[in-house]
């Protein structure tokens, strides 16, 4: 498969990895911001190769897992009301809110489908003009572009039963607090090059001068990840501190402008929670005013302002140390034994995304082996 | 009503569009007889429905007979390669297949939805008389039966199947040794991403098509080039590949090493589990087989299996070994191995 095969190239993997060995001087600590990164970094073993020369820290880049459980409660009450029909990308269904996930409420009745795009929302609400469709915006930069069309395809079409629960949120202001918490350890930063594609990188030019952090915009295939690990580590050698694209294949400069436009049309940019990091100033996206009439928090009334509810987490659940990169999911002393794939207790167990998710399902056999709390115990009973 | 699209003798009643199944379909009077007149023994000719008794006789073999049954409740009931007909026959026949039987026979249930287009259930019907002539069995005894609107999505199908055991089928998963192959017989996860795919009105181009098939043949050769040396064969249907293994592994108590490098995948399965984040592992096949074979005649299995057009995509795509911490393995771009975990839940898309 053309821009794939290439990129899962086992011998240019294992050059790149001798290379980053021999530049390396020290055990650097990089970050990868986006969930697919971290997915990738352990299917193919990057992580574990790789583990004398840098520590990888898994950031927050999980849609799934940072979409507050407030806003997942708001979406299964809309799901419950007899003249709603809530539509949402399919990861989203299983994460829990603060007590059950969309998947519970559609098992009692709730009407939730899964869509593939907004656009298929937008296409429902037509298609059902005596029921009101709700999408569920969640996502980072690469998803708001989709929902900001959805909405001005709505306004065109004149529809009155579309509306969206937006719950969008910017990477880059949660990178700016994961440094500016005490006690960070980040060097560098693999950015998101998905992100990246929409947003461009020159906004990280001003982010790199503040912070002195190399920040390398990154693809998701192994040597697509390494090429960017290696470009941090360069840096990092040479006492440099600079923006680099090492995903030209998909990533320009000033990234996809009729994209951004869409989304500076449609959102504002605002203070938001996130699920286990609290409120992040300029960490999200909400409609703009001129919009307001398709905001689904508004159309229904529903609960209060979600700026003053509190950030929940599930009692035995670290998920916001995970999520901010200062626990690994391995260290939980849930993992593996009370929290699994089947049974998670928090969002990052749950997401195809998740870094806990990730962890589990690319877990090494022996290693399993000397962890008593860990897998070795599910698979013992099973 | 027009005068024109009424036809007098038709057996269901029109509601000035389309023809269309109602509750009086199901409730055993004269519109039951006619639907299975003019829908069902129109279609299927085999002596037991001739005269419609309470049971079908049939003529024994004298040997063992293997049985086997199956519900069908897939959506949407038509999709690339396949419809709810075909697979309720393909299905049925490789379960009697892969466990060496020869299928000769099955019954044929209908749960029908009210409001059901009459044409649907004809092209449906259609299907099944078809593949039940690619597949050789006949369609022997069967029944009707409609639901309320609403209490059925459209259509489900039960079928029956009934085989003859001819000479000594595989011996089963306990039978499995250390350094046995494991072999598929073409690109799998092919059938449920198709599905997944229509049920969604994903649009990927092209878009994944079920290998919806039997297997009969496919058996048949693997049975004659490596007899008495294959320890037992699954068609990979729910849970697809990893949960065959997960299955052996449990009878056999060994383990499974997988190399990701030679499993067969289709590009149209590849490209849709790569922006869904499916992995095909997981994915149901309805047409594909999995087979532990001893290692030595495990190349001339799969060149044979590679001769015949049905299984031309034939590879080994692994081993068995003595029983580790996990039950299945894989080895991925690094030459590392990692656990394949059994197939839990739904199968749903990711975001980005």
């Amino acid at each position: 498969m053309k821009y794939v095969d290439e990129f899962r190239d086992t011998r240019a993997a294992r050059r790149l990895v001798d290379d980053i060995r021999r530049t390396a001087t020290r055990r650097w600590v990089l970050m990868e911001v986006c969930g697919g990164q971290t997915h990738s970094l352990l299917r193919h073993g990057i992580e574990e190769e790789l583990r004398e020369t840098v520590e990888l820290i898994h950031g927050p880049g999980c849609p799934v897992c940072v979409t507050p459980a407030e806003d997942i409660d708001l979406a299964q009450q809309f799901a419950l009301r007899e003249d709603v029909l809530l539509t949402s990308f399919g990861d989203m269904l299983r994460v829990p809110g603060t007590r059950k996930s969309l998947l519970d409420v559609r098992a009692a009745g709730g009407q939730v489908r899964i869509v593939y795009s907004p656009l298929d929302a937008v296409a429902l609400a037509q298609k059902h003009p005596d029921r009101q469709v709700v999408f569920f915006a969640v996502g980072f930069e690469t998803t708001a572009p989709a929902t900001a069309l959805a909405v001005r395809q709505a306004e065109q079409l004149g529809l009155e039963n579309f509306a969206l629960l937006v719950s969008h949120v910017r990477v880059q202001p949660a990178m700016e607090s994961i440094l500016r918490t005490p006690g960070n350890r980040v060097e560098g930063f693999l950015a998101a090059g998905h992100v990246c594609t929409i947003t461009g990188f020159d906004s990280y030019v001003d982010f790199v001068r503040e912070f002195r952090v190399p920040v390398v915009v990154t693809g998701f295939e192994p040597v697509d990840l390494l090429q960017g690990i290696r470009e941090c580590v360069r840096q990092l050698e040479s006492g440099r501190a600079e923006v680099t694209n090492c995903y030209a294949r998909s990533v320009r400069r000033e990234g996809n402008r009729h994209a951004l436009v869409a989304v500076e049309q449609v959102y504002r940019i605002a203070d938001v929670p996130w699920r286990g990091l609290g409120v992040i100033p300029s960490g999200g996206l909400r409609l703009r005013p001129e919009y307001a009439r398709f905001d689904a928090r508004r159309r229904f009334e529903d609960t209060g302002c979600e700026e003053e509810l509190p950030v929940i987490t599930t009692p035995d659940c670290p998920a916001a140390e995970v999520l901010a990169g200062r626990m690994r999911p391995s260290d939980c002393p849930q993992f593996g034994s009370r929290c699994t794939p089947d049974s998670p207790l928090g969002a990052p167990m749950v997401s195809s995304e998740g870094a806990c998710a990730a962890y589990f399902r690319y877990r090494t056999p022996a290693v399993d082996a000397s962890q008593p709390a860990g897998a070795s115990q599910q698979e013992a009973t099973r | 009503m027009t005068e024109s699209s009424w036809q007098p003798g038709c057996p269901v009643p029109i509601d000035g569009v389309e023809p269309r199944i109602t509750l009086a379909h199901g409730e055993g009077a004269r519109l039951t007889r006619q639907l299975i007149d003019t829908e069902i023994r129109s279609r299927f000719r085999s002596a037991p429905l001739a005269t419609l008794p309470d049971a079908a006789h049939v003529e024994g073999t004298g040997g063992r007979i293997a049985v086997t049954s199956d519900s069908y409740v897939v959506s949407p009931l038509f999709f690339p390669g396949g419809d709810i007909g075909s697979l309720a026959v393909h299905g049925t026949v490789n379960d009697l297949a892969v466990s060496g039987a020869v299928p000769r026979w099955i019954t044929l249930s209908l749960i029908l939805e009210e409001g059901l287009p009459l044409p649907v259930l004809q092209r449906v019907l259609d299907s099944v008389a078809r593949a039940a002539t690619e597949c050789a069995v006949d369609v022997i005894a069967g029944d009707t039966k409609v639901v309320p609107r609403g209490a059925a999505d459209g259509m489900y199908l039960n079928t029956t199947g009934i085989g003859t055991v001819i000479g000594s089928p595989p011996p089963g998963p306990q039978a499995i040794q250390p350094g046995d192959v494991i072999v598929v017989s073409g690109p799998i996860g092919r059938h449920g991403m198709a599905v997944l795919c229509a049920r969604e009105e994903l649009a990927f181009d092209p878009a994944p098509r079920s290998d919806s098939a039997p297997l009969t043949d496919v058996v048949k050769t693997l049975l004659r080039v490596a007899d008495g040396n294959v320890r037992t064969i699954r068609d990979a249907t729910r849970g697809g590949v990893s949960a065959v293994l997960h299955e052996w592994a449990d009878a056999s108590e060994l383990s499974f090493r997988l190399d990701e490098a030679r499993l067969p995948v289709s590009p149209d399965v590849r490209g849709a589990s790569e922006l869904l984040g499916i992995d095909p592992l997981y994915v149901a096949c309805e047409g594909t087989l999995v087979a532990a074979v001893a290692p030595d005649v495990a190349e001339q299995a799969v060149e044979a299996l590679r001769r015949h057009p049905q299984s031309a995509g034939a590879a080994v795509i692994g081993s068995a070994v003595e029983r580790t911490i996990c039950p299945v393995t894989i080895r991925r771009t690094l030459g590392r191995e990692q656990p394949v975990d059994e197939p839990t839940g739904a199968m749903l898309p990711r975001i980005c």
